[in-house]
């Protein structure tokens, strides 16, 4: 849950002393490069694994293959956004810039990979259910999850002042996990409730051999290691952009300093 | 803290009392949306008088987006915020009154909808127990919530279109449980609707809880 989290605190702090002085422009550093090699060599081979490599469901036939897709990004989706919650509520705890720097850029990518999870599902949804939407608990709790990074990401981006935009944001963050419990929760009675979860049967059913087992967990992988790549990158534009929202202050105060004066 | 929240919930309710805001423009805006319902749905009495539940609700939360949206007006003008700030009271109770202030004008909204519905969609008004028992709960946390969410917005260029993303998913819970219970009641079947009372009321406890413990962090700032 917290490997995004862990390893972004170990470097972090090189950021600043890295970008700033001599004025390189660049979010990248060795340990980025790395990760991004890294992804970028796996993605090809995730793709020779899900398309070639592994045989058709016995029960999906060929689209299974979406799976390969759908669930890792559902995981990264939901690690993301574990990631927000966390950092607010540490930015509450310390108000620190890092914190707040570390919830935003989760959110952000948490929210990408929400709406892949959404496209990815309801295209295997139209061809295993023969629908594209269903009231189902875990569906609509991710739609629900899609719409609150939304507005999350609306407020800062309405928020013109630095601390109002992490304070307000912090909150937003700490809200995310107890909506989506409720909404989680509200929705399964509903339907539980109406009528039994029958449709839902086909993707319990499979079993999970060898080869696609690992072909998942490969997959998962990636996606964890494409995360934390992003959020480095992320978390760097987020602080320069910080940075020059400062010199702009300071350039406007002196502006209206030197007005006067003369 | 009770005594801040009786101050700011008096102060809000002797503003609406004068303005007539909320009688004179949101209870007519929630009654012509039910009107536009009737449209929309052609004035076939069994679809209309089926999804009356829901239809109520969904109004509801409409008025209330308006009603919060009011609740914040008044104190983003004219330095009303910094004074309020200055007044020393405590943000849980500042919180408390703007809840409280915004559920007694919900609760007259729902009255004047409630009256609606009879007339124009021919409901019965049967388990009127649950009825006020479901509603009373879905009231505070939807007054609960809007007042945390309507902090969050305030000062905001775009708050007029923020509030309804950022609100609406929230309350999403609350239409889906008030209108089952609300459903229980009219079908005369009040025992499948109690707990969603019950959520209703969990529901409003974690806002209300969730506002004491973060409105003040809003509050403090800029």
């Amino acid at each position: 849950m917290s490997i995004g989290n862990e390893q972004t605190a170990g470097t972090a702090p090189t950021v600043p002393g890295q970008s700033a002085p001599t004025g390189h422009r660049s979010t990248s550093s060795p340990l980025t490069r790395v990760l991004g090699i890294i992804v970028v060599l796996c993605i090809p081979l995730v793709v020779w694994l899900s398309f070639v490599a592994t045989p058709p469901d016995r029960v999906q036939g060929e689209s299974v293959r979406l799976l390969y897709v759908h669930v890792p990004s559902v995981t990264v989706a939901y690690v993301a956004c574990f990631v927000t919650f966390v950092s607010s509520i540490m930015w509450l705890w310390k108000r620190s810039e890092w914190w707040d720097l570390v919830g935003s850029s989760a959110a952000e990518i948490g929210s990408v990979f929400t709406a892949l999870t959404l496209v990815s599902g309801m295209i295997w949804g139209q061809i295993t259910w023969g629908t594209a939407w269903e009231w189902d608990p875990r569906l609509t709790s991710t739609l629900f999850l899609f719409l609150l990074l939304v507005g999350y990401q609306a407020l800062r981006a309405a928020s013109p002042d630095r601390s109002a935009r992490s304070r307000r944001s912090a909150v937003v963050g700490l809200l995310l996990v107890p909506n989506i419990i409720i909404v989680n929760r509200s929705v399964e009675w509903w339907r539980s409730l109406h009528q039994d979860a029958t449709l839902f049967r086909t993707d319990l059913d499979f079993r999970i051999e060898g080869l696609m087992l690992f072909t998942w967990m490969f997959t998962t992988a990636v996606g964890m290691v494409l995360l934390v790549w992003l959020m480095f990158h992320r978390f760097r534009v987020g602080w320069l952009a910080n940075r020059v929202e400062e010199q702009q202050l300071s350039e406007a105060v002196a502006a209206r300093r030197a007005e006067a004066t003369s | 803290m009770l005594r801040d929240a009786w101050l700011v919930a008096g102060k809000d309710l002797r503003m609406e009392v004068r303005t007539r805001v909320g009688l004179g423009q949101v209870v007519p805006f929630a009654v012509l949306v039910l009107v536009l319902f009737g449209f929309a749905l052609d004035p076939d009495r069994g679809i209309l008088e089926a999804a009356t539940p829901g239809l109520f609700w969904v109004t509801v939360l409409f008025a209330a987006v308006l009603g919060v949206q009011r609740a914040y007006a008044v104190e983003s003008a004219e330095g009303v915020r910094d004074a309020l700030r200055l007044s020393s009271l405590s943000a849980p109770g500042v919180f408390l009154g703007k809840t409280l202030a915004i559920a007694v004008q919900l609760v007259a909204v729902e009255v004047a909808l409630g009256v609606g519905v009879v007339i124009l969609y021919g409901a019965d008004p049967g388990g009127w127990v649950l009825l006020v028992g479901s509603a009373l709960p879905a009231t505070a946390g939807i007054a609960a919530a809007g007042s945390l969410y309507g902090v969050l917005a305030v000062g905001l260029r775009v708050r007029e279109t923020l509030l309804p993303l950022l609100l609406l998913p929230v309350l999403a819970p609350v239409l889906l449980a008030a209108t089952r219970a609300f459903e229980a009641a009219l079908d005369g079947s009040p025992a499948d609707g109690w707990p969603w009372a019950g959520l209703l009321a969990l529901f409003a406890v974690v806002y209300v809880g969730c506002g004491i413990g973060l409105y003040g962090t809003v509050l403090e700032e800029s």
